[in-house]
């Protein structure tokens, strides 16, 4: 099991959705498919068609920089950081 | 009755009201979660309010809410190039008819959803058309890229519409998006063109409530006036401060009245000599009037975009403008006199306005 954690900007799309979660995935990409099931098109939101993540999305997985095929460990720590950007 | 005023600013969608006279205003929002909008919109037939939205961080896609503002939902399921391998960076201009929605993508291409903006398909990207091979190479486009902001349908026929190609021009199909026919015989372009039936840079494309053969733009370069459904242009500058603008609005009930607001064509993009004015044509662009008791008249470097000007529908119509500084005039007599009825929003992306009863 992970443990994720969303940007701020996502939980106010979504409703019921928090901002740290625990779920099984094998990678990041199963990952936002487990979200995909529960919060239908959150997906759209953190990937692109490729798939690929979206240019302004990062995610760090145990504090290294990840990808969509970025495996997870049971208690691997998965942040969701949306680009410190805008004004 | 009710004057609902659609605000779309690069912090959300904000709705104002007032009554038939438009004289007190109220204010709602912001909405859309604070989302850089684009184009807010209402459906009369549906009564929904529909914005086409761009997050930075989450992508494109279409706000929609059936109870005038008070909750919304967030789509972009279909707002997609997936088999075409085409990039859909931005939903620009949305536009609700014949019981469907359509939206304008960059890069070029327009969606339909028959759903309520729930979900959204493919209807055409214009395939076929002289040079449409470039207009996606990065290396032919200009800062803004090459859109497709802006849809036209007609009121009578379903299948009958006219889309705007940012840098390129106008098209008509009259079968629902399977062919389509340039319609710039006669506009101005002060570039070279490698096709004689397009490169011309339409900003903004109306056509008269009630002759609908009477079509009126903004151009780059010139306001132009067709009397034939777009097959041919006449340029109607002559009398106009500048031939650059982007905001447009037809008179509900006279063919032959007009409203432009022109700007500065260099970067300032702003309205001349500081002084605030919207000019209007009551005889289809052989003069123009300028219109200003209300606005400020001095050290007033506005700009309004595109989508940034609307008219009602009321016996008298009302006039309703927003700037790229956050403010919003209204006018409830025709633009003979203004009144500031917002001041401090977001920069404002478009204004449009509704006459509902009760």
């Amino acid at each position: 099991m992970a443990e994720l954690h969303l940007p701020i900007t996502l939980p106010t799309l979504f409703e019921d959705l928090p901002r740290q979660l625990d779920i099984e995935a094998a990678t990041v990409n199963e990952a936002f498919d487990r979200l995909e099931e529960r919060w239908p098109g959150i997906r759209d939101r953190l990937v692109v068609p490729g798939p690929a993540l979206r240019p302004h999305i990062n995610v760090f997985v145990d504090r290294e920089q990840a990808g969509l095929e970025t495996a997870l460990a049971d208690g691997s720590r998965v942040d969701v950081i949306a680009a410190i950007s805008g004004g | 009755m009710r004057t609902v005023l659609l605000v779309g600013t690069r912090k959300g969608c904000f709705v104002m009201e007032s009554d038939g006279d438009r004289r007190d205003w109220s204010m709602r929002g912001p909405y859309c979660d604070g989302w850089p909008i684009y184009h807010a919109v209402h459906d009369a037939e549906s009564g929904s309010i529909y914005a086409a939205a761009a997050s930075e961080w989450h992508g494109s896609g279409v706000w929609r809410s059936s109870d005038l503002g008070e909750s919304w939902k967030l789509s972009s399921e279909g707002l997609s190039y997936d088999d075409t391998g085409q990039k859909l960076s931005k939903i620009s201009g949305l536009t609700a008819a014949h019981g469907r929605v359509l939206a304008g993508a960059e890069n070029a291409g327009v969606f339909e959803s028959r759903d309520g903006a729930a979900t959204w398909s493919l209807l055409s990207t214009l395939e076929g058309q002289p040079g449409r091979p470039d207009w996606n190479d990065p290396a032919n486009q200009p800062p803004g890229h090459l859109g497709l902001p802006a849809m036209l349908p007609h009121p009578d026929d379903p299948a009958r519409l006219w889309a705007v190609v940012q840098g390129v021009g106008i098209f008509e199909t009259t079968d629902d998006g399977a062919s389509w026919t340039p319609r710039n015989r006669g506009l101005r372009a002060d570039w070279p063109r490698p096709h004689d039936e397009i490169g011309f840079c339409v900003h903004k494309l109306v056509m008269s409530p009630v002759d609908h053969d009477r079509l009126y733009q903004q151009n780059h370069c010139g306001m132009h006036r067709s009397d034939d459904g777009g097959r041919s242009w006449t340029e109607i500058t002559e009398g106009l401060p500048t031939d650059f603008g982007f905001a447009a609005a037809a008179h509900p009930h006279d063919r032959d009245t007009f409203y432009v607001i022109p700007l500065d064509p260099g970067h300032g993009r702003c309205m001349p000599d500081g002084h605030a004015s919207v000019w209007r044509t009551r005889d289809a662009g052989s003069s123009w009037q300028r219109l200003d008791e209300g606005l400020p008249q001095q050290n007033a470097h506005l700009g309004v975009l595109r989508e940034g000007m609307a008219i009602d529908s009321l016996d008298t119509p009302g006039l309703y403008f927003g700037t790229s500084t956050g403010q919003v005039f209204a006018s409830a007599d025709e633009g003979d006199s203004w009144s500031e009825i917002a001041s401090y929003l977001p920069a404002i992306s478009s204004v449009e306005v509704a006459v509902l009863d009760g």
